[in-house]
């Protein structure tokens, strides 16, 4: 099952973003942060049926670490919807979620130098 | 999860602000690798009473494109770029877009410099880190920063530079800039 089947680039989702998500207007996922990190746990879901393709899609881009706002771009899907789409997933357990403030508080001043020495470098 | 949290991937934010038309998107693009994301403006139809109680509010949204690049300095570190839309209409993003920002390029056109004014003001107001790079259009009389510091009533140690954000160098330059006094303002703070 590749996104394409489910996704139009140029038409936008095939799939409604509204009927994605149930129509719902409030979720757990409504504040994540746009580079809040989100990290598989590890966990298997309870019942493969509680998972839409797009959060088994997510589910894999999280394996590695990523962004809301690199899924979101990854699956071609707004903001709104994917916030909800990862609530979900985090009220079942299948994802962790790092908050920008509890990755770094303030960065640190030696992180500070390795982006100013690696943007140098690009 | 064996991770110390020191070898946690680290993701970092900086915004792109400034008026419509002076640069923000090509900044991005030259600079990072750029990548589509789209956000939801609710559209609620508040003339149409008040009658919320059930929660029922009609409400239409339109999707929105942001400008989104991300730059990997190396394996998890990875430094985001978003440009701040420029409308008032999108107000509503700016405090989310702030949170936890790095720190923000406050893009300016000397031919229409008021219209970095508001972006000024807010970052001011938050105390985000901010420089203010003037984006040079050809055609366009040519300023010395310290001029344009003088037009914006800004810090004497805030930085402002010159810049062609068409040019990936001169892109590079900006940011390593705007980094540099987010450094600096880092440190000042841990004094
Ligand atoms: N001559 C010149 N044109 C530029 C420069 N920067 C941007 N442009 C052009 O100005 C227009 C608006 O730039 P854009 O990045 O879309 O502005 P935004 O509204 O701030 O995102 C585009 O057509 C760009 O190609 C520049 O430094 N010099
Ligand atoms: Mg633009």
């Amino acid at each position: 099952m590749t996104r394409k089947e489910w996704l139009d680039d140029d038409a936008g989702p095939v799939v409604r973003p509204f009927a994605l998500i149930g129509g719902r207007a409030r979720s757990s996922g409504d504040d994540l942060d746009l580079i809040a990190l989100i990290t598989t746990t590890g966990a298997n879901p309870r019942d493969r049926a509680d998972i839409s393709p797009e959060q088994a899609h997510i589910l894999e881009l999280a394996a590695e670490t990523s962004s809301v706002a690199d899924i979101a771009s990854d699956l071609n899907l707004a903001l709104g919807v994917v916030r909800v789409l990862l609530g979900d997933l985090q009220d079942q357990g299948l994802v962790r979620v790092r908050p920008p403030a509890q990755v770094a508080p303030l960065p640190s001043a030696r992180i500070l130098k390795e982006v100013i020495n690696g943007l140098r470098a690009l | 999860m064996a991770f110390a949290p020191s070898d946690e991937p680290v993701a970092l934010k900086i915004l792109v602000a400034g008026g419509f038309g002076v640069g923000k998107t090509t900044l991005v693009g030259a600079i990072s690798e750029i990548r589509p994301l789209r956000t939801e403006e609710v559209l609620s139809d508040r003339g149409v009473g008040v009658d919320d109680l059930d929660g029922v509010e009609t409400k239409t949204t339109t999707t929105v494109a942001m400008d989104f690049g991300r730059i990997t300095i190396r394996e998890g570190l990875v430094v985001y770029l978003f440009g701040t839309p420029g409308q008032e209409r999108f107000w509503f993003m700016w405090d989310e877009l702030s949170y936890g920002a790095l720190g923000a390029v406050v893009l300016a056109d000397t031919r229409r410099l008021t219209d970095c004014f508001p972006s000024i003001d807010y970052f001011e107001q938050r105390g985000t880190p901010f420089i203010v790079a003037v984006n040079c259009f050809d055609g366009a009389e040519r300023y010395e920063p310290d001029d344009v510091r003088i037009a914006l009533d800004l810090d004497p140690d805030l930085p402002v530079l010159l810049c062609d954000v068409r040019r990936r160098a001169s892109a590079k330059v900006v940011l390593v800039t705007l980094v540099e006094h987010a450094l600096k303002t880092l440190t000042a703070t841990q004094r």
